[in-house]
């Protein structure tokens, strides 16, 4: 049978074999997994559960329910004083997974080079190979913490670039900007005529800093395709709702995807999403607050037993060294699952540059964290 | 309300050692506010809490919310007549209330009859209270936020993106 050739060429997830190897396990303590340990708070959950006693079964329109777009909009407006238009600049999707896809497809033409950080979120390299670009990887390292630097992008630009890909908190580094460093990437942009697609689903956990949408800054909001969703801030991984903002122009465009293909996010996830616009901020300040202690604890408790560590602005990942273990990545995850039971995703997963370290998450309870740590450091001196 | 007390309240059995790790104090400064915050008062006890119907034992007792209506005094208004009845070891809670009763109390008892004969012959004949309402407690659902059920396993895959 003759397969999609881009399709065959999309390496298969390489830790495969590891992640069958956990999901295996049983006792295993798990710093291995992209979302809250939080379940999604009770006012949420109710009035989904309303939501289907009331007869919410239907499909919506297929942008969305035009009262979630509207509750979007005002939340932007008043939260970061993002203005966008519910009616043309707004499109809830199924997750905001599903949202980088659709600008993946709506943005590339044969050939188009695509900017995207490294090591970054699994899926944002293939989507775009899929959609016919050509990705091109910008490392970032421990020692400049994770951070893309203005100049890597200008040199990395040249007459086919694009499109830049940024997330910022990001998965799997924890690493985030300040306005004043993205005021240096929105020059870039606009020099080099790129569009930006923006990653900022982990926007409501950021520790150090005030969150700037990158479509904020002067200039950027025709240029930029702004995503988020409800997973990582309200804890509602499972509800598999997110949105695209930007130009009418793009949405339009990638409405039309939507439509042929999702048709539209389940009306139960929106109605929850409704709420959690709505009454949820309390909880989103609570849980920030408990990643916040999280944090500190994992970051001293790594630097004290002798992994190298970047201190995460954001998210709740860190993203150690573990070069001086004489490892590399799959090793070093493969031993610690099976002589310490103990489960963290490889470096490599997250791109070649990922080798390495390791993504460590701390959404996971202090009692766990604690004995995570005393787990490793007893791996560490075998 | 300080971020360490917020910890400690959540989990009393973290060492001054851990709460120092998770809010970047030198752990003699955590040290020294938890003994101020304990000479103080702030911090009364620490203590466990027991979901007691897991258990399973008949000895568990009974629990009592009792309503008091009672006539505020000159000068001490309420707070006279409530320590008189406070001071009870039987009287768990006390709270005052606005409403159409003034006192709130939460009384424990071996049993039945414990609970009636406290309210009976110590709280009602009172001077100064000028009724009660008893009402016997059947189930906890929920106590300090805590809900009184088994805790969850967790549904999340071990390993996710």
């Amino acid at each position: 049978m003759r397969i999609s050739k881009r399709v065959e060429k999309v390496a298969p997830s390489g830790i495969r074999v590891f992640f069958d190897l956990v999901l295996g396990m049983k006792d295993v303590i798990s710093l291995g997994v992209g979302e809250p340990d939080f379940i999604t708070p009770w006012g949420i959950r109710e009035k989904a559960i309303y939501s289907l006693e009331q007869g919410y079964t239907s499909y919506t329109s297929n942008k969305g329910m035009i009262e979630l777009r509207q509750e979007i909009s005002s939340f932007l407006k008043k939260r970061f004083g993002l203005e966008y238009d519910p009616e043309e600049e707004i499109l809830i999707t199924v997750g905001s997974s599903e949202a980088f896809d659709l600008a993946a497809r709506t943005l590339t033409n044969s050939g188009d080079k695509i900017l995207v950080p490294e090591p970054s979120y699994v899926s944002y390299f293939p989507l775009f190979y899929l959609a016919g670009g050509s990705p091109h990887y910008l490392k970032t390292t421990i020692d400049n913490g994770f951070k893309l630097t203005p100049q890597q992008i200008d040199q990395a630009c040249d007459k086919n670039t694009k499109v830049l890909v940024i997330n910022y908190p990001a998965n799997p580094t924890g690493a985030s900007y300040t306005r004043k460093e993205l005021l240096e990437f929105a020059k870039i942009a606009k020099k080099r005529d790129l569009i930006v697609v923006s990653d900022e689903v982990y926007d409501e956990l950021t520790y150090d800093f005030n969150h700037t949408p990158f479509a904020t800054l002067p200039g950027m909001k025709q240029k930029t395709v702004y995503l988020n969703g409800f997973s990582k801030s309200y804890a509602m991984t499972g509800f598999r709702v997110g949105y695209a903002c930007g130009p009418k122009n793009i949405i339009n465009h990638m409405n039309k995807i939507h439509q042929y293909t999702m048709l539209c996010a389940s009306i139960i996830a929106q109605m929850a999403a409704i709420e959690a616009l709505k009454n949820g901020s309390k909880s989103v300040l609570q849980m920030k607050k408990e990643y916040q202690r999280r944090r500190e604890y994992i970051v001293g408790e790594l630097n004290r037993i002798g992994l190298r560590v970047h201190k995460p602005e954001g998210a709740f990942y860190v993203f150690p060294s573990i070069r001086n273990t004489g490892y590399n990545s799959m090793d070093f995850a493969l031993n610690l699952i099976k002589k310490r039971k103990v489960a963290v995703v490889p470096g490599t997963a997250f791109g070649p540059s990922g080798e390495g370290y390791i993504r460590m998450a701390y959404a996971s309870s202090l009692d766990n964290l604690k004995e995570a740590i005393l787990r490793i450091s007893e791996f560490l001196k075998r | 309300m300080d971020e360490i007390l917020e910890i400690l309240e959540s989990d009393a059995r973290l060492s001054a050692e851990e709460i120092a790790k998770m809010v970047r104090k030198p752990v003699a400064k955590v040290k020294s506010l938890i003994k101020q915050y304990e000479k103080d008062g702030v911090i009364l006890k620490y203590k466990t809490i027991i979901n007691k119907e897991l258990l399973h034992e008949d000895k568990n007792g009974v629990r009592a919310l009792i309503e008091v209506k009672v006539t505020p005094q000159k000068d001490v208004g309420f707070d006279y007549l409530a320590e008189r009845i406070y001071r009870f070891p039987e009287v768990a809670s006390c709270y005052l209330l606005s409403g159409s009763y003034d006192l709130l109390l939460i009384i424990e008892g071996k049993d039945i009859h414990t609970v009636s004969s406290f309210v009976a012959e110590k709280l009602a004949p009172m001077e100064n209270v000028r009724g009660t309402v008893t009402h016997f407690l059947l189930k906890k659902y929920k106590e300090d936020h805590q809900i009184l059920k088994r805790k969850e396993r967790t549904k999340r895959p071990a390993i996710s993106f």
